[in-house]
């Protein structure tokens, strides 16, 4: 057997994840009945050593494993989004897991387990690969959504999401078997050569598989029409796998779009572009409008979601190195905003796990005036308001997006950007005007706030850095073969 | 082409015979004592205790099932792996060893989470 067909560094953060997964599985056992903390900081460590591994072999690997999987510095930008997702729920879970007593020791390995499931779908190059990251990631993230298992909108989130979510699956695996039949590989780069020659890119099984392969990953996006799960599922969840289940999964199921669709797009623009037009307006319209009128500030940021995965579908769209660029700077500020948001929701709830409601920020600027101030760094960022890195992030898939020529959808995102600054400010306008209603206070979680704290640094500094980062990331995307 | 096929409709064939004549001499020989314990469902001469729709297994079943799977698997990987072992080389060996180390950490968790006791 040929050794060096199996260069281990390719794989080498997921491979220290699985490790971890094991270990922190192993600490948690033999760390008695009552304490968690073992696990946890087991858990933290596994993933700052898998963090330390993604950046000592940053673009390091190449193709390996008979071109299945690449270590290629996309994979690797990836990698270290889900990481930071994965350390900030970590860090941030047990003060809500307590409170719902619900603390398990799994909670730390089933998010371990999920994030190596993403790393595989960030680094394959085989729609096999990226079939059993999506597998991982999400067989994963059906338990952690049921993770409450006394409450029934936990146990509904875990069900719907596990019946919907397989029913997609399917779809996807169909669509690789479709497109096996047609090119007679899974390789991306069987495909990408195969669409690039062919006359017709729709001949054959080839229209079918590509269309069922996108409904796979839209789905996966939350991109409508897929989307009807996503409120549901993040309403019903725990918030801290809400917090983490908006960002992580998005994030992968937009890396492995980008591996499946960005070659083929560049060389000879995307066959399917109208489809994807209209599902990105789409998106971007019913998740903004949808958002508008909701009571729960968790449905509020599942909508908001949806919408945001219509702005990133212009990257994809628009099929130039920017727009892929831009959607890695996008993903990389918008977990952030989106994981402190969530985490800001469940530490300012004071009605109990069933009712998030909006007013539950009133007078929130007053009594926790650095909470609010984060809160409100998260709700401009996710705007998009200049000095934050949501700005950036929307400005550059939307500049790729005009280069390429889609004009009229870019007026369609800034108008819905416009809509959406509504139910945004909303929520300050809640924590700074609104009379006190007699709340309990919030409580100090000194870890949950550092969690918090470092997204709204991370926000700010990507929007101060963010020239470096996007060089960063035309790098990553380089680096695809 | 189709002559390839032929051992197989004879096999067909006998099985269709060897299934009438097993089937013939039952009904034409055996006893027939008719009881009411015999035209319950899943009848197997021992009474049921409960209407079987009605009846609650406890998870432990499953769990011991998934258990059984997950080393009736390993044991698929490992035949073959033991048959050419002569042959492969110290990465095969690595490997396997790898993956029984995995296996056996579930199986150390699964005991100590107290999974095997029949409580």
């Amino acid at each position: 057997m040929d050794l060096s067909r199996f260069n281990l560094i390719t794989i080498a953060t997921p491979l220290v994840l699985g490790a971890g997964v094991l270990l922190v599985m192993l600490v948690d056992l033999l760390s008695g009945r009552a304490n968690r903390r073992p696990a946890q900081l087991a858990a933290l460590a596994v993933v700052l050593a898998a963090a330390a591994v993604c950046l000592a072999t940053w673009n390091t690997g190449g193709v390996s494993f008979f071109g299945q999987v690449s270590g290629d510095g996309f994979a690797s930008f990836f990698n270290l989004i889900f990481l930071a997702v994965a350390f900030l729920v970590i860090l941030a879970g047990p003060a809500y897991l307590e409170r719902n007593a619900i603390h398990f020791g799994e909670y730390y390995s089933l998010v371990l387990v999920s994030v190596m499931g993403m790393a595989f779908m960030a680094a394959g190059t085989n729609l096999l690969v990226i079939f059993l990251g999506l597998e991982t990631m999400s067989l994963a993230l059906y338990v952690l959504a049921g993770f409450n298992p006394a409450r029934q909108s936990s146990n509904e989130a875990s069900l719907k999401y596990l019946l919907l979510g397989s029913f997609a699956t399917g779809f996807l695996v169909f669509g690789i078997a479709l497109v096996y039949g047609q090119i007679g590989s899974t390789d991306l780069a069987r495909f990408s050569a195969y669409l690039a020659g062919a006359g017709d890119p729709f001949a054959g099984y080839m229209g079918a598989g590509v269309a069922l392969l996108l409904i796979g990953l839209t789905f996966k996006m939350a991109v409508v029409p897929f989307h009807f799960w996503s409120p549901d599922v993040y309403d019903g969840a725990p918030t801290v796998v809400s917090a983490f289940m908006s960002a992580a999964p998005k994030a992968a199921a937009f890396a492995a779009a980008l591996r499946i669709f960005y070659a083929p797009a560049e060389s000879l623009g995307l066959p399917w572009e109208r489809i994807l037009w209209i599902l990105a307006a789409l998106t971007m319209t019913v998740g903004n409008l949808s958002a508008l009128n909701q009571a729960s500030i968790k449905r509020m940021l599942a909508y908001s979601s949806v919408a945001h995965a219509g702005y990133l579908l212009l990257g994809i769209l628009a099929g130039n190195e920017l727009g892929a660029a831009g959607i890695l700077f996008y993903l990389a500020s918008y977990v952030f905003m989106n994981v402190g948001a969530f985490t800001v929701a469940w530490m300012v709830n004071r009605r109990g796990e069933g009712r998030y409601d909006l007013g539950d920020f009133a007078q929130l600027g007053f009594r926790r005036p650095l909470l609010a101030a984060m809160m409100s760094v998260f709700m401009l960022g996710l705007i998009g308001i200049p000095p934050l890195a949501g700005f950036f992030g929307k400005l550059y898939v939307f500049t790729a997006a005009v280069q390429a020529g889609y004009v009229w959808l870019v007026v369609i995102a800034v108008l819905n950007s416009a809509v959406s600054v509504f139910y945004y400010l909303r929520v300050m306008v809640i924590m700074y005007m609104r009379e006190n209603e007699a709340l309990k206070d919030v409580d100090r979680i000194p870890a949950t706030f550092a969690a918090v704290a470092a997204c709204a640094l991370m926000v700010i500094l990507l929007g101060l850095i963010p020239g470096s980062v996007l060089d960063v990331a035309r790098a990553a995307v380089a680096s695809m073969p | 082409m189709t002559e390839q096929f032929t051992p197989v409709v004879w096999m067909l064939l006998s099985a269709a015979l060897l299934t009438a004549g097993m089937m013939a001499v039952a009904i034409f020989l055996g006893p027939r004592k008719m009881n009411p314990v015999k035209a319950e469902p899943y009848e197997c001469g021992i009474k049921t205790e409960d209407p079987p729709l009605n009846m609650r297994h406890p998870i432990r079943f499953y769990v011991v099932a998934i258990l059984f799977i997950i080393f009736d698997v390993e044991i698929v990987f490992l035949y073959p792996w033991a048959v050419v072992f002569r042959q492969l080389s110290l990465v095969a060996f690595i490997s396997i060893a790898i993956f029984i180390g995995v296996l056996m950490a579930g199986l150390y968790y699964a005991v100590k989470k107290g999974v095997l006791e029949w409580r």
